[in-house]
């Protein structure tokens, strides 16, 4: 079975969040990227059906300048077999879908697996852009994922409950835990990832569709009002009468 | 010409983040000088979709298939585009939810259609632009977002917009068919597991919530949140930590990694606020922190704390708002 892992590239989640000063861009200068956390779900997934299965390929696929190559090589530390990068700067969720499904067309993927969304952009769009452009399925947010020969059994989270879904390959599943444990890269897979194959290609297909005008950060919180313990309930009459909101 | 709200109906009643969505779409209408119809998926009942018209929908198009009643997301893309098309809608309001992600997503290609998620203030339509605001970056910033094309998709994040309310005013109910066959209904769920919620509040719905972090010991107290729920009627929730030990189960985690919640009020007990926390929680409009550690990080991001232990402050704020009556 081959699957096609999506991985975005991400600032570390404590980094503190700076733009541009004409508020157009994030401000890279000095942070961290990750692998998107919610994508090393569908990673190690991805990894562990490949090893039940005793066989089979898991292919990470990133968009994004040469600047993603350390975490593509990361994700082939985890367990990865190859990876490729569609060169170009991840303008909006679209236009990502557009290379995704472009890969996945040619490549003969039968599972295709991403995060739910991403930390930064947050636009839990692109698993059903990629499932519409290929025409198949897809399940998401997924919370678990198991495979029998070429049916796949999920747990789909919905509003108050879980879905229980079957779906035939090829489809598209968007991850979240407690889908599994995310692997973290051992020396034996840091050493045997730099040989690993890594392709780069261009992109394909249309422009984006969106496009953010101006970035802000919320304005400052007034700062905390402390209630002594001992008056506890005097908050209950702050809420109801001043923050009005019980 | 007209906008399209897409209206998620769950055992006959129309959700809360509907009614948000409702209240966006009509006002939306009125910005470009149209109407708001609506599409209503799910359990519904006549009376219940009538009542639209408070939030300014004049006219639902409802399709009786009783295997709409569970989402299937095959089948809900084609009847919302069914809809849309039917409508000529340039602009599609749903709901931020995991329907409205799951279908808005699809529904963007196959309409050719600009999306945007997590929207959190009605648009600026000026000289051809359309340009939404949407949260980004877990909650730590927002982004104004430029929509291109004839055709928008919008996803409105919960809690952000106030549900119009005008007594009295109906919308009309017509049936509608979207002519779906057995192959729209691939991905129907196999079974539908309904969990527990406490005082029947689904936490993504809620507009108040009560947490407990580690500091609340194990569930044995828990006693302690679920009262001051039950007199707030609000959901609860929880840290990672505390549904990784299975204190509570999963589907109260909130955070990073867990939901993400924007209530009116998140009212946190021994919680320390750790980021990947506060990724989930810090769109709520207000927040109460309850730690016994005067340096706890959450006190940063609260609005209202008490320094105090949880066992000691609970019972007194469940007392208290008994006693607002
Ligand atoms: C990749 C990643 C993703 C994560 N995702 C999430 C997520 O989605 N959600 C999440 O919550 N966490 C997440 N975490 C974990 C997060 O970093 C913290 O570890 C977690 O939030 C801490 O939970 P806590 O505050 O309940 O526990 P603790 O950090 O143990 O804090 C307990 C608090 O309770 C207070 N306390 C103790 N006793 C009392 C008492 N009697 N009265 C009052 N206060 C008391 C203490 O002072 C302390 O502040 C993630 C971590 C990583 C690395």
């Amino acid at each position: 079975m081959k699957f096609l892992v999506c991985i975005s590239n991400v600032p570390d989640t404590t980094t503190k969040i700076t733009f541009t000063p004409d508020n157009k861009e994030f401000n890279k200068a000095g942070v961290q990227f990750v692998i998107n956390p919610w994508d090393e779900y569908a990673l190690t997934r991805a990894i562990e059906l490949k090893e039940a299965q005793g066989g089979g390929t898991v292919t990470v696929l990133n968009v994004g300048e040469a600047d993603t190559e350390p975490n593509i090589r990361k994700a082939l530390a985890i367990g990865a077999d190859d990876a490729i990068r569609v060169n170009a700067f991840p303008k909006d969720a679209f236009f990502v879908a557009q290379q995704i499904a472009n890969i996945a067309k040619d490549g003969g993927y039968d599972v295709i697996l991403m995060g739910k969304e991403s930390i930064d952009y947050n636009g839990f769009q692109v698993h059903g852009m990629v499932g519409e452009l290929l025409g198949i399925p897809t399940v998401a947010p997924a919370m678990k994922l198991d495979m029998s020969g070429n049916t796949a059994t999920l747990e789909r989270e919905i509003e108050g409950g879980k879905e229980i879904v079957e779906v035939n390959t090829p489809f598209v599943a968007s991850c979240q835990q407690p889908m599994c444990e995310p692997r973290i890269p051992n020396m034996r897979g840091i050493m045997t990832a730099r040989t690993k194959p890594l392709k780069v290609v261009e992109p394909t297909g249309e422009g984006a569709r969106t496009e953010v005008s101006a970035y802000a950060l919320p304005p400052a919180k007034q700062g905390v009002k402390l209630i002594p313990a001992e008056s506890a309930g005097e908050l209950i009459k702050l809420l109801r009468n001043e923050a009005k909101v019980i | 010409m007209s906008v399209l709200v897409v209206v998620e109906c769950d055992g006959g009643e129309v959700k809360k983040s509907s009614l948000e969505v409702a209240s966006y779409g009509s006002q939306v209408a009125q910005l470009l000088g149209t109407s708001a119809t609506a599409v209503a998926v799910g359990e519904a009942t006549e009376a219940n979709l009538a009542k639209l018209g408070e939030q300014g929908i004049t006219k639902v198009l409802y399709d009786a298939e009783p295997r709409l009643k569970d989402f299937v997301n095959g089948a809900y893309t084609k009847l919302i585009a069914a809809a849309a098309q039917q409508e000529d809608a340039k602009v599609i309001v749903l709901a931020n939810s995991n329907i409205g992600a799951a279908v808005g997503s699809r529904l963007s290609v196959r309409l050719q259609a600009s999306l945007a998620t997590n929207v959190v203030e009605l648009p600026k339509a000026d000289g051809g632009s359309f340009t939404v605001k949407r949260g980004a970056f877990s909650g730590k910033a927002f982004a104004d977002v430029t929509l291109a094309g004839e055709r928008k998709i919008i996803a409105v994040k919960k809690n952000s917009i106030e549900a119009l309310h005008e007594a009295g005013k109906t919308a009309e109910v017509v049936s509608f068919s979207a002519q779906l066959s057995d192959a729209d209904f691939a991905d129907a769920p196999k079974q539908v597991v309904l969990q527990d919620q406490a005082g029947g509040i689904l936490l993504p719905e809620a507009d108040k919530v009560v947490s407990g972090g580690r500091g609340m010991k194990g569930p044995e107290n828990w006693k302690l949140i679920e009262d001051l729920a039950q007199a707030l009627g609000a959901a609860t929730a929880c840290s990672k930590p505390v549904s990784d030990v299975d204190w509570r189960p999963h589907h109260e985690h909130v955070g990073q990694t867990g939901i993400t919640v924007s209530p009116n009020l998140y009212i946190a007990c021994g919680i320390s606020g750790a980021i990947q926390h506060l990724a989930g929680v810090n769109s709520s409009k207000v927040i109460v922190v309850i730690n016994k550690d005067p340096e706890a990080p959450f006190f940063k991001a609260a609005d209202y704390g008490i320094v105090g232990d949880v066992f000691d402050v609970l019972p007194k704020l469940t007392q208290a708002v008994k006693e607002l009556g």
